[in-house]
């Protein structure tokens, strides 16, 4: 098929099945990858005219079912990488909506641009940020991704428009942790990080326990624009909760060594191990991951400051191992972050006393603060706590424990992140996001038939889609209970 | 949707009087399961097993009556509960009747009947919700299939061979539906305490339908593609597959 002027090229269909990044609950859907925003409108406008649901995938990085619509289709925009307009005076650059965090750094750290927010992977592409407002190890003092982001350009049912915190903020907000839901995101204009080396200055410390940790950090945290806390979910008793803390600034040039300044904004991570084949379910156990949370603890210094560390070994230390999510064996993994407000510590010593009670072999397990939340009211990050663990399905304690956990996070005030969700209770949606209708408004606005969907907003219910019609005949028999009536309208 | 662990919000019962299906759906009420529709021939015995399940928790439970054998209606059938379900997240087919070999081996339409329901009609009914589940792009479907079909013994091979007649569709069909999102999971139990064995001398491994039921669950949050209940079977079966005739013969029951 060939474009012309006036028709737009529309990209090929591939149906494939999907999982997130967990690699749990596939679902098959009929794959477009588009290369310029051009296509992308005439696929959302193909959709809406043959009825068809929608999301947007980046790197498929979302550990859950955020960027997969069964039976519909689902746009990977990752062709959409390009750099739109950059100044270098500034840092503030326009890219397309499939960027990468890591494209983004290869191509702004060497100029002395850092990226304002990364996660724990450099995989995930601005457009995903974006839709998960992601945070990083800075939020306790710099928020999360979406704070600088200045403008972007958003593909919604009756076209395209611009949004920004100026410009229709409510949907700019909505668009921030709206995972996708209310357009797609093709471009965006972000806010960069000067910086002086591609070299972090890390302190390394640890912690006895939890109570320890929970003190150093408040105590110290202020004092670094990064940190994270390790902890081994596995240590009971007097250690629960031990903990290796890393925290760190941006080294300045005079921090590194003479030789080593004339090449000080040098950006070239590599994948240094692939795991190769998806070994047996059950290869991460509570024993393995004892025996390696031991290790990794004793390995870490008491007390070590002023460390250098390339950027890929301080924020992405998984990146270096190619594929690692094969780890968990076929049956995958769910991933469980949750944060709650300060001053609800006994729920996160709570959900540790569990985790480490219930032998629960989590690979890696991380806290960290987080600082004021912006005004996305779909956004993960709230002043609190958060924890973020992994655990392999096929445990059948796995399941109840973390239907326990749920109740004890939204109990204390909590949320769980919707980017690593594959598993809440639909019913703790509105308890956990208390701005869930105001949100839900603003959707409806811009997509009022529901052309965007995901197996994640189908499964929780996110967008308040219109119950299935009932059968023109009547029901041959039918009984019901009178609460259920009500939400059938 | 199924959830991270196989944990479905939805489901359509066929025959969904079974004592085994009734305690799979008790299990799954507790977990995410809301939405389920009872498909089966006896409407009383559906409305009892709907008033069971909204006594459990905020449920909401329709039925349709319907033979299986009735392929006329299916159609109807399936449209009819895909649209009260919206997204059909599990199918659980367990429809069957146990028949009574000693009459039926001389009555050829017993024959013919038993068959008609156990395998024909039943696999009438799972190539069409296997169309659902394709079109879809995910769900399950528990195809509830028996020992009794691994190896077909004389004491009850009207039974037995409808059985594997089944459990040879759904092993076809499991491979069928790779890569569409969706998939199949076989389940072989051994003799079951329910009301269609009533009256009957318990076999070797005799089970309840809890212990059935949890057999079930399980396999559903590990994906796995046949699950045998209770679990030594499979490799008592692994034995009896390969035994000789002139000792299969010999064995009791």
């Amino acid at each position: 098929m060939k474009s012309n002027g006036t028709t737009p090229h529309v990209p090929p269909r591939a149906h494939r099945a999907l999982t997130g990044w967990g690699r749990t609950a596939p679902s098959a859907c009929d794959v477009t990858e588009v290369r310029s925003g051009e296509e992308l409108d005439a696929v959302v406008s193909g959709a809406l005219r043959s009825k068809r649901s929608v999301v947007a995938r980046g790197l498929g990085r979302s550990y859950g079912d955020a960027a997969q619509c069964a039976g519909g289709v689902v746009i990977d925009i990752t062709g959409l990488d390009s750099v739109l307009d950059a100044d270098l005076e500034t840092g503030v650059v326009r890219v397309g909506a499939g960027m990468s965090i890591d494209a983004l750094m290869r191509a702004f750290v060497p100029r002395g641009w850092f990226v304002p927010v990364t996660p724990g992977t450099r995989h995930v592409t601005v457009g995903g940020a974006i839709a998960a407002d992601i945070h990083g190890k800075n939020h306790h003092r710099d928020g999360s991704f979406c704070s600088y982001v200045t403008r972007l350009s958003l593909a919604t049912p009756s076209g395209r428009v611009e949004v920004s915190p100026e410009h229709d903020p409510e949907l700019f907000w909505a668009t921030a942790g709206g995972m996708g839901l209310t357009g797609i995101v093709v471009d965006a204009t972000v806010q960069m990080l000067r910086v002086e080396t591609a070299t972090m200055r890390v302190d390394t410390e640890r912690a006895r326990n939890l109570d320890d940790c929970l003190t150093r950090m408040i105590e110290r945290d202020g004092e670094y624009r990064y940190s994270v806390a390790w902890i081994d979910c596995l240590a009971r008793g007097p250690k629960m909760g031990r903990a290796v803390l890393t925290r760190a600034d941006h080294a300045r040039l005079e921090d590194l060594p003479p030789a080593r300044r004339a090449d000080a904004l040098r950006f070239d991570p590599v994948v240094r191990a692939q795991v190769p084949v998806t070994p047996p379910s059950g290869l991460l156990n509570p024993m393995t991951v004892a025996a390696f949370n031991e290790l990794w603890f004793r390995k870490a210094p008491r007390s070590r400051a002023g460390q250098l560390q390339t950027m890929a070994t301080y924020f992405h230390p998984l990146d270096g191992i190619g594929s690692w999510n094969r780890m968990y064996g076929a049956r995958g993994f769910v991933q469980y972050q949750f944060v709650v407000p300060f001053g609800a510590e006994d729920a996160l010593r709570d959900v540790l006393t569990r985790l480490s009670q219930g032998r629960m072999a989590s690979f890696v397990t991380v806290l960290k603060r987080f600082g004021p939340a912006d005004p996305g009211p779909l956004s993960f990050p709230v002043a609190g706590w958060t924890l973020a663990f992994d655990l392999p399905v096929g445990p059948l304690s796995t399941g109840p424990l973390l239907d326990a956990l749920d109740e004890t996070v939204a109990g204390a005030g909590g949320r769980v992140y919707l980017a690593k969700d594959s598993r809440l209770r639909p019913e703790l949606l509105e308890t956990m996001y208390p701005r869930l209708a105001e949100w839900r408004a603003t959707r409806d606005r811009v997509d009022p038939t529901g052309l965007f969907v995901s197996d994640l907003s189908r499964r929780l219910g996110l967008v308040s889609t219109p119950r299935p019609r009932r059968a023109s005949r009547p029901a041959r028999g039918r009984t019901k209970p009178e609460a259920q009536e009500k939400a059938t309208s | 949707m199924n959830d991270a662990m196989g944990m479905p919000q939805t489901a359509v019962v066929v025959g969904g009087t079974s004592d085994i299906a009734r305690a799979v759906l008790r299990t799954l009420v507790a977990r995410r399961l809301r939405r389920i529709v009872l498909v089966g021939r006896d409407e009383l015995g559906l409305a009892a097993a709907a008033k069971e399940l909204q006594a459990l928790g905020t449920v909401e439970v329709d039925t349709i009556t319907f033979d299986v054998t009735d392929t006329d209606q299916l159609p109807a059938v399936v449209r009819d509960s895909s649209t009260r379900l919206g997204q059909v997240d599990l199918v659980l087919v367990a429809a069957g009747v146990l028949g009574d070999q000693a009459r039926d081996e001389s009555d050829p339409e017993a024959v013919a009947r038993v068959l008609a329901t156990n395998f024909t009609g039943t696999a009438a009914v799972m190539t069409a919700f296997a169309t659902v589940l394709r079109r879809q792009g995910h769900g399950r479907m528990v195809v509830l299939s028996s020992v009794a079909g691994v190896r077909v013994r004389r004491a009850n091979y009207v039974y037995g061979a409808s059985k594997a007649g089944l459990d040879g569709f759904a092993l076809g069909m499991a491979e069928a539906l790779r890569g569409s999102g969706a998939a199949l999971m076989i389940v072989r139990p051994g003799w079951v305490a329910t009301r269609m064995t009533e009256g009957l001398d318990p076999a070797p491994f005799a089970t309840t339908p809890e212990a059935v039921a949890a057999d079930v669950v399980a396999g559903m949050e590990r994906s796995t593609p046949v699950v045998w209940s209770p679990r030594p079977l499979r490799f008592v079966f692994a034995v009896l597959r390969l035994l000789p005739a002139a000792l299969w013969r010999r064995l009791p029951g």
